[in-house]
């Protein structure tokens, strides 16, 4: 079997896109979704956060400028398969050090190209996020969509305990010892629910010393650290099945500042007594308009979700529409913390993107501050979390 | 931040000219934001002098002016509107040239008008090239090393810091004018020397090359609440060192990482907000080191550009329009994205596909001109293609670009300098990326061809795969491949016709095999987000995947075919029929479904057709449109010749073509059956030939006598056409004639020297006529019509010579069939008036014909093919009861050519059978001879009220150059003269200064002191000359007036090439002497005109049957 033999992907709803083979030959099965970003394909494949998922990109030609070792956000590639319209023989750009081919193949992730993304993401955005399977091996559709019905769901999966680190580390063993600030530096817990590096990198140009810690490190474990603030990472899976993060925050929370992304801003959610929803397909790009209501200002942002916080959750009465067009934040009041400002929101479908508690130093958004891939218009959040720490809390 | 309630009206500055540099985008854009600001309830004041642009119809302002794009003009015209906000920012460097004057002079202050957009100090520190450095360092950013200079001297200082190889550009020029490379000290002196001519600010930025670097745009939107986006990235495939214009792009960016591409778009926003252009779009251009990744920002333009509008069409993000409600307050939060109706314009569009952009070329109009590709912008015109891979897009381009073999790729007829390819590929030209191909498929690799070509090697390698995809068909039979084997073929862009090639078959038996393997195209949309949500507008590219998403409409569909890119010949005008007849289709309840492949078009709008298909105008694709549409029929003659070409190939597959059948162009561009029909009606024709060889040339020429036309046939804006006056010109020109259309005769005509021509352009449906307009050319017979200026009402023609023009008109479109617009062209010489040429499609002229007379011809005409008669359409009062409305007008409007010679160092300047312009002006004023002087200042021409004025003249013009000459110095102008003209003038008692030709300076010798005598190519260069007048005698290099024009243009000193023009230009003069007239919006002078009752030809002041462009006798 060579590269650009014959491949297969089926979606469960019995959807059959033949295409061919690169990277790894194999098999491989996860939740399909795809991603808008035009660049930043190295960044997706190494994010935690697509654990078990099999990942689309729209834009159709991929690989073009290689990979190489300075950008991945974490150790390994993360998707379970990887689906594009062609993706580049050649790599070319002064840091590649590998084809996307030959990355795939060494860390044994399946890949097929030329079928016709566009058609998949369409079937993606009408029938919503659907169970995938991907086979070089199996051609026949049938068969291989029977084998796909058979696995389950990201519903009521927790998967972030996977993707974390094994260990206790500090941050600077990774990515360096972070630049004072004002001639400050600050020391956080991070708690890792599938952490992207940058993350640690943005912690770092702030001033932010961050000691990482393993999904399901009580919190206890964390107070006991003295810490000046407590990170919730991304992550993959359903935040709801993610009881322990929760139980950390909650008992965290109003201690110390607390800062979340994604998962970490769901999770935050839930332990303010809130809910989080499976999203229809997701927000995967990097193209998303957020508007931080307290500013007035839209930031273009990096998105990797597929379950969201539900507002109403806290007050049935809020039509996320309107609140998210309002002049000020929302405010609701929570029964762990008292008022939270609902800060943020996605100006495309009115999900809810941010959180800021009024009465316990916290926050949290949505998408991804840190960016990589996507756009550094959220950067300013870093700063908050350095500014929240600053005031004690 | 809503819209602000504290604006009434809103002034709109156009572009002026279509020029290289600055073409039709700049229509698009103004179109849209006139559009947008009109429906938010704002009244629109708009100047712009270019008749041929659809911003000018009257329906897009409430006011709109067509007059020069001068400070003066258009400060009469704020005086006279007043309006409370100006918009400079949508109509090129013109528009933002002039409303800097008029800023800077303080006129705008004094009348309260605010800059709306950019403000004036962020216009300097965009535009001044130190400013914009330093703005650019404080802010952090990178810039190449550089330096100021104002004098050669320093010039050199400067370089000598820096270190070679450098770049010298001028501040303040549109289109990278006046820039180039300098290896060393002397290049240097040279360059510096033509840019400080040329910088309106007499400064030059010397600079560290970064020529071979890569090059990267980014387009940013900001809003007035500093928002700020990116619509678009855009990667030059040619390197550093090609200017942008000229370069083959792709949109989005690919080649650089996340990481390079976030911190670039850093750098671009970071740049908009240090210039502080307060909202809409600015362009920022990068160039990244292939071997470092040092990345350095080069220029940033404050305003809509060329590449705004390449990426609105590239996104479906209408940059234009956006950007005009950010300059009325809206924030981009509060704007709604079009495309998805629901989404707000606050995001950053995602592509999920790979647009290509090619520019065209005309170096086969100038001969003289380097074909090398710098930083001085030389291309035309343009097309885009969209695909799903880089490979599908460039394939696509490729046919788009209309050009013989092009979309043959490397398989084409090999292009000029290919003998060592890998030498060829080292400079940008037309055929470089052809060249690339060649090189691949000769064995190189794609690193010794991305070495040689500075190309980057992802590029090279997509090639080497196009190049690899058709080896596997080459010499294989057309019947042997399998539908896999053509559908990986037209994956990777291959026409039908490079199949063809390949497999040694005809094209159309190609498009058979296809076809009957069930091997066909689906239709995509362009819907700015990558699927992410659906998608209102219907813009569509093919592709050859498996989905198609392009559902059948309810109501009766119309195709209409676009013009394709612009080049010298087929520009705007055409663009406006189409997009007019997109509207009439509306009207008249048809769904109107364009096919068009130029980006820089109001057509290419997703909101004027109901439909929009970005495709090339090839038989094979538009075949895919309408079998994927299938309409009621097809329009093919509002485009130009390129859809013109595809009528009989449609109607052949059973596709109805709307309006004059095919047979009938055939009967109009046959000369032979055309000639027969004239004598049939007997209308009198110039007598001619058609010759295979020279000797039958000589022959023909002998029976109907010198001078005669010499020309190709089959070929578009007087290609290769020569008037030769004796056998010894005959030989040189028969045998360029018969190289530019190898398989064809020439055509050798009798030409009618010292001829008024005549324009025609008129409706028909089939029994009945309308007479847009007759228009008399200024220029005699034997310039160009595309290059010659015109006048409506005719000023010289009687009511009988009108009668019988328009009689001729009429008899020739029922004879010949016409249904829909026609255009005649006539010559009117001893009494006689001859037919040249019938032209039964939309023409050059048809929107200054549709400007004057304030009725839309192309809307009539497509009326007309919907179903409607002339007698409908002038019941309904679409079209004006009175036969002679054009005769009755009490203002004169001329249209003048604007010509690109300041682009083309070398080429010759005079004007002849072979057409030139790239777009054209019009003067209107109740003064004829003001509305000349207008349409010349409106076209760039500087019209000096005082000092030296040059004269050598040919001799068959020494009689008609008396009269003008005296009427110069008798307004004070001082005269010079070349001997033979000197004694001449001396002669007649008109006061006059000999000077040297070239050629005597050498027989004369210096003076008594060493000097060596003066030459006027010396004066011009020294700055002592303002106005030349040299009628051409014998063409080509190095004859004494080839010197005398070619160093006028240098100098941008005006210089008029025919007594005619002479005759205007002296009229214009005595006009900006006298007291400017109030300018007066076209919607005045057409209520003027609807208002005037018919009481025959009236007033045109000061004109007599023997003035103007009759040649007068001394």
């Amino acid at each position: 079997m060579t590269r650009g033999s014959e491949a297969l992907l089926v979606l469960e709803d019995g959807t059959a896109f033949r295409g061919r083979a690169f990277g790894a030959f194999g098999e491989t099965f996860g939740e399909v979704v795809f991603n808008t970003g035009m660049v930043g394909y190295q960044e997706v494949l190494t994010d935690p956060s697509y654990a078990r998922q099999v990942v689309v990109m729209t834009a159709p030609q991929q690989g073009n400028y290689g990979t190489n070792d300075e950008d991945p956000e974490s150790a390994a590639i993360q998707v379970a398969g990887f689906v594009v319209r062609e993706a580049s023989r050649r790599a070319s750009n002064w840091r590649a050090q590998r084809t996307l081919h030959e990355e795939l193949a060494a860390s044994g992730v399946v890949g097929i190209e030329d079928i016709d993304t566009r058609r998949l993401t369409l079937r993606i955005r009408e029938t919503g996020a659907m169970r995938c399977g991907v086979s070089t091996e199996d051609l026949d559709a049938t068969s291989l969509v029977a084998r796909v019905r058979e696995r389950s769901g990201m519903e009521g999966a927790d998967l972030a305990k996977d993707v974390s680190a094994d260990v206790a580390y500090e941050a600077r063993e990774l990515v360096g010892a972070a630049v004072p600030h004002e001639d400050a530096t600050y020391r956080v817990a991070a708690v890792d629910l599938g952490m992207k590096r940058t993350i640690l990198r943005s912690f770092a140009a702030e001033g932010i010393e961050a000691t990482v810690f393993p999904a399901g490190t009580p919190a206890a474990e964390i107070a006991a650290g003295g810490f000046q603030g407590v990170f919730l990472s991304n992550g993959p899976g359903d935040p709801g099945a993610t009881r322990y993060g929760i139980e950390t925050t909650r008992a965290l929370l109003g201690t110390v500042p607390v800062f979340g992304i994604c998962l970490g801003h769901q999770l935050l959610g839930h332990a303010l007594g809130g809910a989080t929803y499976k999203m229809k397909f997701g927000h995967r790009g990097a193209n998303q308009p957020v508007k931080d209501l307290r500013s007035g200002r839209v930031e273009i942002t990096s998105h990797n979700h597929g379950f969201a916080v539900e507002a109403r959750a806290w007050d049935p009465e809020i039509t996320p529409e309107i609140a998210a067009s309002a002049d000020e934040p929302s405010i609701v009041r929570t029964p762990t913390a008292g008022r939270v400002a609902l800060s943020h929101w996605n100006l495309n479908d009115a999900t809810l993107e941010g959180l800021r508690c009024l009465d316990v130093p916290a926050f949290s958004v949505q998408y991804h501050p840190e960016a990589a891939p996507g756009p550094h218009d959220s950067r300013y959040l870093f700063e908050e979390f350095r500014t929240l720490m600053r005031a004690g809390g | 931040m809503p819209r602000r309630t504290d604006i009434r009206k809103v002034m709109v500055i156009g572009s002026g000219p279509i020029v290289i540099g600055q073409a039709c985008e700049f229509d698009y854009s103004g179109t849209q934001a006139c559009r947008a600001l009109k429906a938010e309830g704002y009244q629109v004041c708009l100047v712009n002098s270019n008749p041929a642009t659809i911003m000018t119809d009257p329906a897009f302002a409430d006011a709109t002016y067509i007059e020069p794009l001068t400070p003066e003009s258009v400060l009469a015209i704020v005086r006279r509107e007043r309006p409370d906000v100006l918009l400079p920012t949508l109509g090129g460097q013109t528009g933002l040239n002039v409303a800097v004057a008029l800023a800077e002079s303080g006129e705008l202050d004094r009348l309260g008008v605010e800059l709306i957009g950019a403000k004036l100090d962020a216009i300097h520190a965009a535009e001044d090239r130190s400013r914009f450095k330093d703005a650019m360092v404080a802010a952090g950013l990178e810039v190449p090393r550089a330096g100021i200079a104002t004098t050669v001297e320093s010039a050199i200082s400067v370089a000598e810091d820096i270190g070679y190889p450098l770049i010298v550009r001028p501040s303040f020029m549109l289109g990278g004018g006046g820039s180039g490379f300098a290896d060393d000290r002397e290049q240097l002196v040279e360059l510096v020397r033509r840019s400080l001519a040329d910088s309106p600010a007499t400064e030059v930025l010397i600079e560290e090359s970064v020529k071979g670097w890569k090059e990267f745009e980014l387009e940013v939107m900001r809003d007035g609440a500093d928002n700020a986006v990116i619509v678009c990235s855009i990667e030059n495939v040619d390197p550093m060192g090609v200017h942008t214009g000229d370069s083959i792009t792709v949109a989005p960016q690919q080649t650089l990482t996340d990481r390079e591409y976030q911190a670039m778009r850093d750098d671009a926003i970071t740049c908009i907000r240090a210039i502080g252009v307060e909202t809409g779009g600015s362009n920022v251009q990068f160039a990244v080191d292939p071997g470092t990744g040092r990345r350095v920002v080069i220029e940033m333009n404050p305003r809509v550009s060329r590449s705004s509008a390449l990426a609105s069409k590239a996104t479906g993000f209408p940059i234009a329009k956006i950007a005009a409600l950010l300059a009325v307050g809206y924030r981009l939060d509060e704007i709604v994205n079009d495309i998805t109706g629901e989404t707000p314009a606050a995001f950053e569009p995602t592509l999920d596909y790979v647009v290509v952009k090619i520019p065209r070329f005309a170096f086969e109009k100038f001969p003289e001109a380097d074909p090398t590709l710098t930083s001085t912008m030389k291309s035309v015109g343009e097309v885009m293609a969209i695909g799903r891979t880089f490979k599908e897009s460039l394939g696509k381009a490729l046919r788009s670009i209309e050009k013989t073999g092009f979309d043959l790729g490397s398989d084409g007829p090999a292009p000029i300098g290919a003998e060592d390819v890998i030498d060829a590929i080292r400079e940008g030209t037309e055929h470089r990326l052809l060249l690339v191909e060649r090189a691949l498929l000769d064995g190189n690799t794609v690193d010794v061809v991305a070495d040689a070509s500075q190309i980057d090697p992802w590029f090279v390698d997509q090639i080497a795969e196009v190049v690899e995809g058709s080896e596997d068909l080459r010499g294989r039979r057309l019947t042997d491949l399998t539908a896999d084997d053509i559908r990986r073929a037209k994956r990777i862009g291959l026409s039908d016709r490079r199949i063809a090639s390949l497999t040694g078959a005809g094209v159309r038996a190609a498009t058979e095999r296809r076809l009957e393997l069930g091997v066909r195209p689906v239709f995509k949309t362009v819907d700015t987000c990558g699927g992410e949500f659906a998608a209102r507008t219907p813009y569509h590219y093919s592709t050859y995947e498996e989905s198609d998403e392009v559902t059948p409409a309810d109501r009766p569909r119309v195709v209409i075919l676009g013009a394709g890119p612009n080049r010298i010949g087929q520009g705007i005008e055409f663009d406006y029929a189409c997009v007019h007849a997109a509207f009439a289709l509306e009207e008249a309840g048809f769904e109107s479904v364009m096919v068009n492949s130029n980006p820089e078009t109001v057509s290419t709008d997703y909101d004027t057709a109901s439909r929009l298909y970005f495709e090339p105008l090839s038989e094979e694709d538009v075949l895919a449109v309408v079998e994927s549409e299938r309409p009621e029929g097809v329009i093919c003659q509002f485009g130009g010749q390129t859809p013109l070409r595809l009528a009989h190939f449609l109607q052949e597959r059973g596709v109805r073509v709307l309006g004059t059948p095919p047979s009938a162009i055939d009967l109009a561009e046959d000369r032979g059956k055309f000639a027969e029909i004239l004598r049939e009606l007997d209308i009198p024709a110039p007598p001619h030939g058609e010759a295979r060889d020279i000797d039958e040339a000589r022959r023909i020429a002998r029976e109907i006598g010198f001078p005669v036309v010499v020309r190709p046939s089959y070929v578009l804006g007087g290609r290769a056409m020569e008037i030769v006056y004796d056998a010894d010109d005959l030989e040189h020109f028969v045998r360029t004639a018969a190289e530019a259309s190898p398989d064809h005769p020439v055509l050798v005509d009798r030409f009618l020297e010292g001829a008024i021509e005549v324009d025609v352009d008129a409706v028909s449906d089939g029994t009945d006529v309308f007479i847009g307009a007759v228009m008399e050319h200024i220029e005699e017979a034997g310039v160009h019509s595309g290059d010659s200026s015109c006048a409506i009402p005719p000023q010289t023609l009687s009511d009988e010579e009108m009668d019988t023009v328009e009689n001729i008109t009429k008899r020739l479109a029922r004879r010949l069939g016409v249904v829909g617009l026609l255009n005649l062209q006539l010559a009117v010489k001893d009494e006689t008036i001859w037919v040249l040429e019938a032209n039964p499609r939309a023409s050059r002229t048809v929107p200054f014909v549709s400007k004057v007379i304030g009725v839309s011809l192309a809307r009539a005409a497509t009326l007309v093919l919907t179903g409607r008669t002339i007698g409908d359409l002038i019941s309904e009062g679409v079209l004006p009861d009175d036969p002679h409305h054009y005769r009755h007008l009490r203002f004169t409007s001329v249209k003048a050519a604007v010509l690109p010679f300041n682009r083309f160092r070398g080429a010759d300047t005079i004007l002849g059978p072979e057409m030139k312009s790239t777009g054209e002006v019009m003067g209107i004023d109740h003064d004829s001879g003001a509305a000349l002087a207008k349409a010349l200042i409106a076209g760039g021409t500087s019209l000096p009220v005082k000092g030296t004025v040059f004269v050598s003249v040919a001799n068959r013009d020494k009689r008609a150059i008396l009269l003008p000459a005296k009427r110069l110095a008798d307004m004070g102008f001082r005269l010079l003269a070349t001997r033979g003209t000197a004694g001449l003038l001396a002669r007649a008692g008109i006061p006059v200064e000999p000077v040297h030709k070239v050629s005597e300076a050498e027989a004369v010798g210096p003076d008594p002191d060493g000097v060596p005598a003066p030459t006027i190519v010396d004066l011009l260069a020294g700055g002592d000359v303002d106005l030349v007048i040299n009628t051409p005698f014998g063409r080509g290099a190095r004859t004494d007036g080839y010197w005398i024009r070619t160093a006028a243009a240098i100098a941008g000193v005006p210089c008029i090439t025919t007594i005619p023009g002479l005759l205007a230009a002296v009229r214009g003069i005595e006009a900006i002497g006298a007291p400017a007239s109030e300018p007066r919006s076209i919607q005045e002078y057409h209520a003027e005109a609807a208002a005037v009752p018919i009481q025959g030809r009236l007033g045109l002041a000061g004109l007599t049957s023997t003035t103007a462009a009759r040649t007068p006798s001394p």
